[in-house]
């Protein structure tokens, strides 16, 4: 079948050596129902020799039944399988179809374009390294087109081809196809940037396709199959670093545990340090045993047993991964999703949650918006319909390992599973943890920022009360002072006829944050709702006096950017930790309990003392009386007090 | 000095896919077999089995729906590599149908595929309790295949319902199911029929020898040459056996598989052949020519 075997110049092992040594390229069509789609995939099968003479007798035959090229040999009929389809003249599900060349073997996705098949479409797209898009020269970048060129960009394919095809209906005009490529360009402008070609096309008469033409004189780039043949699909999986999401365990005896796996990203080598998680008991790599022999060097998308050189436990579900550079573990993570059945998505709903080889259950806390995809936008919304897009957060029983979708993957990748009925309601792209992503979400569309109406200006707010407004951050160890600290601080702006706010972590746990606890994805969204509110109350003017533990730099720096931080200081409350534990004013350190429960910041985990904050205050050795002046100082001395 | 990354071919990506898809299998079931049709995938899956667990033993055993109308050399193979790998291995016939004396040839081929294989395969997976039947068929051998998911969804009754298949992203594999319902995984899927020949002769995999070229004995009919393997076949008047120099493209019952004239002797040879040759391999199956969409309805009745 092959027509580049020729059996007088090489022998038969010669050509397998050369057959065994392609490189194998995934790749998605998709368009509109009538782009044109299985007539390209017919015309490349047919011209690569991908067909055999009986199937093109079987198609010669249906074309007289069902084709719409009135007597001729039907190309779209080769690749529209099922029956129905045949019928209805439509492609209503992914079919797989296979071809190769001198250099490279291709597995096509050839999903529908019909509107209601996104979930199709996201399916195929989810395993290619490129998509062939399909435009009509006709009808030029349609709604369709923008909906495909983005479902293509949020899975993730790395390039994309823009094949202007049924060009000669339009008789080659060139000023057809420049607009089309400008239409479409300025639209894929808003996308995350990829590689990009267009090339135009005339699947029916095989112009372009697996051959160059006359008929475009003024195109002079290669044709599809070229560019198929020689884009440069790199080893993109292996630059990432090091990812094994272990499937089974092979112990045939007490002498052999192997970790059986696909290596989702990067390489490994034998002395390669590593961890297990999320338990994140550490290890060295012994050996790559493969059924070949160990392997000195095993990379992306390789399956091996890798053995490890302390007896450490690992099972299905948990991830081997580079020591030294490490994915993230949690159990509250913001992905987008394609909904992709009927019944839509509610928030709370529970579901079992499959990442990696990890299956657990889950929950939807919220969806955070719903992404248009013709205009780009989010949309606030209460759920999610078949086939619209959205973003939500999740939480698991057992935290995930992963590592954003757009830099692996493998490990960034999800489906949703129904808990009774097993149907697989949504796939998702992790992008990453909830707590970290809310700190900088876009603002909803029409939902336009506090202040654009508003009668009165800062200046007039600023002569009435006669300060700048500033948020003030007391952090520091519980048992430092703080409270009291941000207590006396009030009083005192108060006495001096400032206007002045005070919260602290406790009073807002009671009332607007009273449904977190005290994980550290909770201690962080309690910060950050406190920050909204604190921002909130600086716009009107009012200084905001903030008394939190705050024991991560990461969520202080977070905070000062979303409030600005030209009005906002940091006050390092700094009494060390036997200083708090010896005062325990609350009996936090005596509590046995909470230890367990929550963890107490500097015993249990470690409070991170900030490195540069805009006042240290040795709070066990000074006064409240003498804190409270150095403070006013500062903010004197910073011209936030008249 | 260490290479910067380990470039695959497209035959390690596709073997690296398959074994990771067998251990998914052993991994996530409770009772999985393997569908041993003694032909040439069924080799490569074997042999892919024997990769994925290694330095252990294939953690399932292999199921064989015998018809009782199989070419004999297929039999003695089957038993030989059973002994030689220590395969547990499940022979299933349909006992109602040998009762009955159902044959290809009286019977014809839809009522005896039914009866022999399709039937027979639902009794072997359900007396098993088999829970996922992992099976050697790929997408490019026909085009209802073309579709077919990796792990498919099968209803209480084994029956395939296109419009119920799940949607499959990454390779994040959905395999679970309720009491009663069962998957069938295609770890070959995207293997082609060149990369199963390719694989063979590169990895140095056994295969039953009516695959090569041999003098065998023959009739021809309505095109199709079938060997005459034993002497259940009723001979039309005045047809008389050929000696031929034949091989098979593919291996099922010997009534319903026709041979291709060839000089192929050697492994070589036949990729060689196939590598010019202008016909699919399924055209030598009789089944697939009961009518326009025939595989399509067989595998909603339950077909492998």
């Amino acid at each position: 079948m092959d027509p580049r075997f020729d059996a007088d110049t090489e022998t038969i092992d010669e050509y397998l050596l050369r057959h065994e040594g392609k490189q194998l390229l995934r790749f998605l069509t998709c368009g509109s129902v009538d782009d044109g789609k299985s007539t390209l995939i017919g015309r490349l099968l047919h011209d690569t020799k991908g067909i055999y003479e009986d199937q093109l007798a079987a198609v010669e035959g249906a074309s007289k039944k069902y084709g719409t090229q009135a007597g001729q040999a039907d190309l779209a009929l080769l690749v529209d399988g099922l029956r129905s389809e045949r019928e209805q003249g439509i492609t209503i599900d992914v079919a797989y179809r296979y071809f190769s060349t001198e250099h490279r073997k291709f597995i096509v996705a050839d999903t529908p374009g019909h509107e209601q098949y996104t979930r199709n479409m996201a399916t195929g797209a989810s395993t290619c390294d490129l998509a062939v898009l399909l435009v009509d020269a006709r009808h030029g970048v349609s709604v369709q087109t923008r909906r495909h060129c983005v479902i293509t960009s949020l899975l993730g394919i790395p390039r994309i081809i823009v094949a202007i095809n049924k060009m000669d209906i339009v008789d080659w005009d060139q000023d057809v196809y420049d607009r089309i490529k400008a239409d479409f360009e300025s639209f894929s402008a808003k996308l995350p940037n990829r590689e990009q070609v267009f090339v135009p096309m005339s699947a029916l008469e095989g112009d372009y396709v697996a051959e160059g033409s006359e008929k475009a004189p003024w195109y002079d780039g290669p044709c599809l199959l070229e560019l198929l043949e020689t884009l440069d699909i790199g080893s993109d999986e292996q630059k990432t670093p090091f990812r094994l999401p272990v499937n089974y365990v092979i112990r045939p005896d007490l002498d052999f545990r192997g970790f059986g796996g696909r290596i989702e990203s990067g390489i490994v080598r034998p002395g390669d340090r590593i961890a297990v998680l999320p338990a994140g008991t550490e290890s060295t790599v012994s050996r790559i045993s493969t059924f070949d022999g160990d392997l000195e060097m095993a990379g992306a998308p390789r399956s091996v047993a890798i053995v490890l050189e302390d007896e450490i436990d690992a099972s299905r579900g948990d991830m081997i991964v580079a020591l030294e550079n490490q994915p993230v573990v949690a159990d509250r993570v913001t992905a987008d999703l394609v909904w992709m059945h009927e019944e839509p998505l509610q928030p709370g709903r529970e579901f079992i949650l499959r990442h990696g080889t990890r299956v657990t259950p889950c929950r939807v806390r919220r969806i955070a918006h719903r992404l248009d995809i013709d205009t780009l936008e989010t949309v606030a919304c209460d759920g999610l319909g078949l086939n619209e897009i959205g973003r939500v957060e999740l939480e698991t029983d057992v935290p995930l390992v992963f590592d954003p979708y757009d830099q692996v993957r493998g490990t960034g990748s999800l489906i949703l599973v129904d808990r009774i009925g097993n149907w697989t309601m949504a796939a998702g792209m992790i992008r990453g943890k909830s707590s970290d992503l809310r700190w900088t979400a876009a603002p909803l569309s029409g939902a336009d920022r506090h202040g654009d109406e508003g009668l009165v200006s800062a200046e007039e707010r600023e002569t009435r009360f006669g300060q700048k407004p500033v948020t003030v951050l007391l952090t520091g160890l519980a048992g430092s002072g703080k409270t009291r600290i941000a207590a006396m601080l009030e009083r005192a702006l108060f006495d001096l006829g400032r206007v002045a706010i005070r919260f602290d972590g406790t009073t807002m746990r009671q009332g607007l944050n009273r449904d977190l606890g005290f994980s550290a994805e909770d201690r962080s969204e309690n910060l950050r709702r406190s920050m909204e509110t604190a921002k909130l109350v600086n716009d009107e003017g009012i200084i905001c006096v903030a008394a939190f533990l705050a024991p991560r730099a990461t969520t202080r720096e977070k905070a000062a950017t979303l409030v600005g931080p030209d009005r906002f200081l940091t006050v390092h409350c700094a009494a060390p930790l036997e200083y708090c534990q010896r005062k325990d004013p609350t009996g936090l350190y005596a509590d046995a309990e909470a230890r367990s429960l929550d963890g107490i910041p500097g015993i249990s985990f470690e409070y991170e003392t900030p490195e540069n904050p805009d006042l240290s205050l040795p709070s066990h050795q000074i006064d409240l009386e003498e804190s409270v002046n150095r403070i006013l100082a500062l903010m004197n001395e910073r011209g936030f007090l008249r | 000095m260490t290479l910067a990354h380990d470039q695959l071919s497209h035959l390690q990506s596709l073997e690296a896919e398959s074994i990771d898809i067998i251990r998914e299998v052993a991994a996530s079931f409770q009772r999985p077999v393997m569908m041993y049709s003694i032909g040439k995938d069924s080799s490569v899956m074997l042999h892919l089995a024997r990769k994925a667990f290694h330095p252990g033993p294939i953690p399932f055993p292999m199921l064989h729906v015998d018809t009782t109308w199989k070419f004999r050399e297929m039999i003695a193979f089957r038993d030989r590599t059973a002994k030689e790998l220590g395969l547990d291995l499940i022979v299933h016939s349909n006992l109602e149908g040998v009762a009955q004396g159902m044959s290809p040839f009286v019977h014809g081929s839809r009522v005896y595929t039914d009866v022999m294989k399709t039937q027979a395969l639902k009794q072997a997976l359900s007396a098993g309790q088999f829970d996922c039947a992992i099976g050697g068929a790929r997408r490019d051998e026909e085009k209802s295949r073309a579709k077919e998911r990796v792990f498919s969804f099968r209803d209480r009754n084994h029956r395939w319902d296109p419009k119920t298949q799940r949607p499959e992203l990454w390779n994040l594999w959905n395999t679970r199911i309720g009491p009663g319902e069962s998957v069938r995984a295609f770890p070959l899927s995207n293997w082609t029929e060149l990369d199963v020949w390719t694989y063979i002769h590169l990895e140095k995999i056994d295969v039953v020898p009516l695959y090569l070229s041999a003098e065998r004995p023959v009739v021809e009919r309505d095109g199709v040459l079938i060997m005459v393997d034993d002497d259940r076949i009723p001979l039309e008047p005045g047809e008389t056996p050929e000696m031929k120099k034949v091989r098979f493209r593919t291996l099922g019952c010997y009534p319903l598989t026709g041979a291709v004239e060839s000089e192929a002797a050697t492994l070589a040879e036949v990729i060689t052949e196939m590598l010019i040759a202008r016909t699919s391999e399924r055209q030598g199956r009789v089944i697939d020519h009961d009518g326009d969409g025939s595989m399509e309805d067989k595998k909603k009745e339950g077909y492998f």
